[in-house]
């Protein structure tokens, strides 16, 4: 499904299905670099399960055209643009990584639209190494590889898929690779100055998840007590040997987790 | 922070795709030779059998072992997934039902192994779908031929018999300005020697039953997918970019982004064609792949050493090697192919078609048999065997003589090959001193 904000086209995966305004919604919020695929699995589980699903694409990524936003609130704004021109007044919002901090920002800025949030590889405050961001700046591969490689638990740096077939190295890769030049930089940029979301999580009423891979290299489950104490009794999934990449790395035992709360 | 070195190809020939099993702890992949697998409830069946969940539901679509297999090879290749199918024809055919049906066309090199050349110039008319062949070496003639009905560029990243090497540089940029994908057999060249999606390869096939699995024991086939083709921007090819009734309107780039090819083969192509591979033989196929880095390797080193041999030979009055001088692909060859260009030649003999069956009939290490890719050395006579279909026409555009002779090089003390050969130019230069007395 395509919108039109701002004069940019807005794509959102719906499962080919039109927004039911008597079926409670949930909407997927991709990571840096990425677009809406990543949630293809859960959105189409979800969708078969009653819910309007939404897995968008943030400005300049994916499908969807336009500048990328240069802050998390500014992309928490953008969400709530969406959402008014899709009608849908309440949802649950997933997202990975970046979108786990949109999707924070969203939950405690627009807290009467948030019926649950859902945190999937993320920590807050989420710092990016100077390497990384030096490579992003210069749109130079080195920033996919170093994502791709650190983005997977050690383990599935060789692999084992439950989705038959599929690589997710050269998935992880390919999917950086489509990614527009610059796009990388402003969202891991946008990651690493975001520094009130321990005060957003504190602020957050609605029921919280957060979904972490203990084998997690970019955002370490032991990095994420702060946020932890941050919000009121969020429920808490570490699932073993996934890294940060978890929509691929575990795509069942996700869905699981996700199953605690949605 | 800096990027660690991906793994390289002898260790993800021996680790990718597999683990320890998790059940059993079984070091090696096990052969899970079932057809089926147990759901623990409805709605679990129900998300399988929805893409909703990643899992087994029926061997025909996909296998524990298969998958093991099929994810080492995309990691060879460097793609993003590929799908293990009965055979290489079967790679091919898949590959071609998911891109196109009725009413379109394929752009084709002339050289190509005579099963192509069966499906692409006999069977596939039958079915609206024409092919052009042109010379593999002329990246133009594969421009020329483009139809608005094509919708393939296919080639073999070595031409069979001869060697031709292809330019997959440029014909990837003929086929990419046209919005269409070159899809290339790497079959006599494996990801040991060329990984053609770092030249701009779109899709790659595989004939495993030669290399990849080595010793000649199965037959089997893979099919990769490199996942940086726009099927979107390119707007040729309906069956990826737009809603497939056959599995609830699912727009495969949509949903599955770097990945649609290979995943709308396996939900279509390997559900309905059902050209799936054996388990058993997926678990064979992985024995070959642990040690292909060295087996190629060796390959190469007794090949070079076989065609020193003959070149300088007087009985024999050509050798399509691309290594030699002279070659019309040395330069092409020594950039794409620096480690050596497969274990697979051709050679003409003096004395022609009669010289070259009593040369064969002479050899003793050298098994005589239709196939290529074994441990074992083989030779055959192509004319009057894998090429017999083609006219004397045909032939000579796949760069075929009467007398021509393939040989595939295999594992061998290199010594005694060479031995063997000297048998059997004894027994051909006895078949050229008769022509000689009779003229």
């Amino acid at each position: 499904m395509k919108l039109a904000i701002e004069n940019n086209d807005v794509y959102c995966y719906t499962n080919s299905r039109d927004i039911d305004p008597a079926k409670p919604s949930i909407v997927f919020i991709h990571g840096s670099g990425m677009d809406h695929t990543v949630w293809t699995l859960a959105a189409r589980h979800f969708a078969r399960h009653g819910n309007n699903v939404i897995a968008i694409d943030l400005p300049g990524h994916g499908r969807s055209t336009g500048a990328p936003l240069e802050n998390i609130p500014a992309m928490a704004d953008w969400l709530e643009q969406v959402l008014d021109a899709l009608k849908i007044d309440v949802s649950a919002v997933v997202g990975h990584s970046l979108g786990s901090l949109v999707a924070l920002e969203f939950s405690a800025k627009y807290a009467a639209r948030t019926r649950a949030l859902v945190m999937v590889g993320t920590i807050v405050p989420m710092p990016v190494s100077s390497a990384i961001l030096a490579a992003c700046k210069n749109n130079d591969h080195a920033a996919f590889d170093m994502l791709t490689q650190y983005g997977l638990s050690k383990r599935h740096q060789f692999g084992g898929n439950r989705s038959s077939g599929i690589w997710m190295v050269g998935s992880a890769l390919r999917l950086y690779e489509r990614s527009q030049p610059g796009v990388l930089y402003y969202d891991m940029n946008a990651c690493n100055e975001y520094q009130s979301g321990l005060e957003q999580a504190a602020a957050v009423e609605c029921p919280v998840l957060l979904v972490l891979g203990s084998e997690d290299r970019l955002t370490p489950v032991r990095g994420t007590r702060p946020l932890q104490e941050a919000f009121h009794q969020p429920e808490v999934s570490v699932i073993q040997g996934a890294g940060h990449t978890l929509m691929m790395e575990a795509p069942n035992a996700l869905l699981d987790a996700l199953h605690r709360i949605l | 922070m800096s990027a660690p070195d991906y793994p390289g190809l002898d260790t993800l020939a021996l680790h990718a795709g597999s683990q320890p099993d998790p059940a059993t702890g079984a070091r090696a992949t096990p052969i899970y030779q079932s057809a089926s697998f147990c759901f623990p409830d409805s709605d679990y069946a129900a998300s399988l059998f929805n893409i909703e969940r990643a899992g087994h539901v029926y061997s025909r679509l996909s296998n524990p072992t298969n998958a093991v297999l099929e994810e080492r090879i995309a990691a060879l290749e460097d793609g993003v997934g590929a799908i293990a199918t009965a055979s290489g024809q079967a790679a091919l055919t898949l590959a071609i039902m998911t891109l196109m049906g009725a009413g379109s066309h394929i752009v084709a090199a002339a050289a190509l192994y005579g099963g192509s050349h069966n499906l692409l110039a006999y069977t596939l008319p039958r079915l609206g779908i024409e092919t052009t062949f042109v010379d593999a070496r002329d990246p133009q003639a594969f421009a020329a031929a483009i139809q608005d009905n094509t919708r393939l560029i296919f080639a073999e990243t070595v031409g069979n018999p001869g060697l031709d090497v292809l330019n997959i540089p440029k014909v990837a940029a003929v086929a990419h300005e046209a919005g269409l994908p070159l899809m290339v057999d790497s079959t006599f060249t494996t990801p040991y020697l060329i990984k053609p999606f770092e030249h701009g390869a779109d899709i790659i096939m595989h004939s495993a039953t030669k290399f990849l699995s080595g010793h000649g024991i199965v037959i089997g086939g893979l099919l990769v997918d490199g996942g940086r083709f726009d099927w979107d921007a390119s707007g040729k090819f309906p069956t990826l970019t737009e809603p497939y009734e056959g599995f609830h309107n699912l727009v495969f780039s949509e949903e599955f982004g770097p990945a649609a090819f290979i995943q709308r083969a396996r939900k279509e192509g390997l559900r309905d064609f059902g050209a799936c591979m054996s388990p058993t033989t997926a678990f064979h196929i992985l024995q070959g792949v642990e040690t292909l880095g060295i087996r190629m390797n060796r390959h190469v080193e007794n090949t070079r050493g076989v065609v020193e041999f003959l070149n300088q030979h007087e009985q024999v009055s050509r050798v399509g090697y691309p290594e030699l001088e002279g070659h019309p692909d040395q330069a092409l060859a020594s950039a794409l192919l620096p480690k050596g260009c497969s274990a697979v030649f051709s050679f003409d003999l003096v004395g022609g078609r009669e010289a070259g069956i009593a040369f064969v009939d002479a050899l003793n290490l050298f098994s005589h048999l239709a196939n290529v890719g074994d441990a074992k050395s083989l030779v055959i006579h192509p004319a009057s065997t894998t090429h017999h279909r083609m006219d004397a026409a045909a032939l000579a555009a796949g760069g075929i003589g009467e007398g021509t002779i393939r040989l595939s090089i295999g594992l061998e003390d290199p010594k005694d090959l060479i031995a063997d050969l000297k048998q059997g130019l004894r027994a051909a230069g006895k078949i050229v001193a008769k022509q000689a007395v009779a003229l």
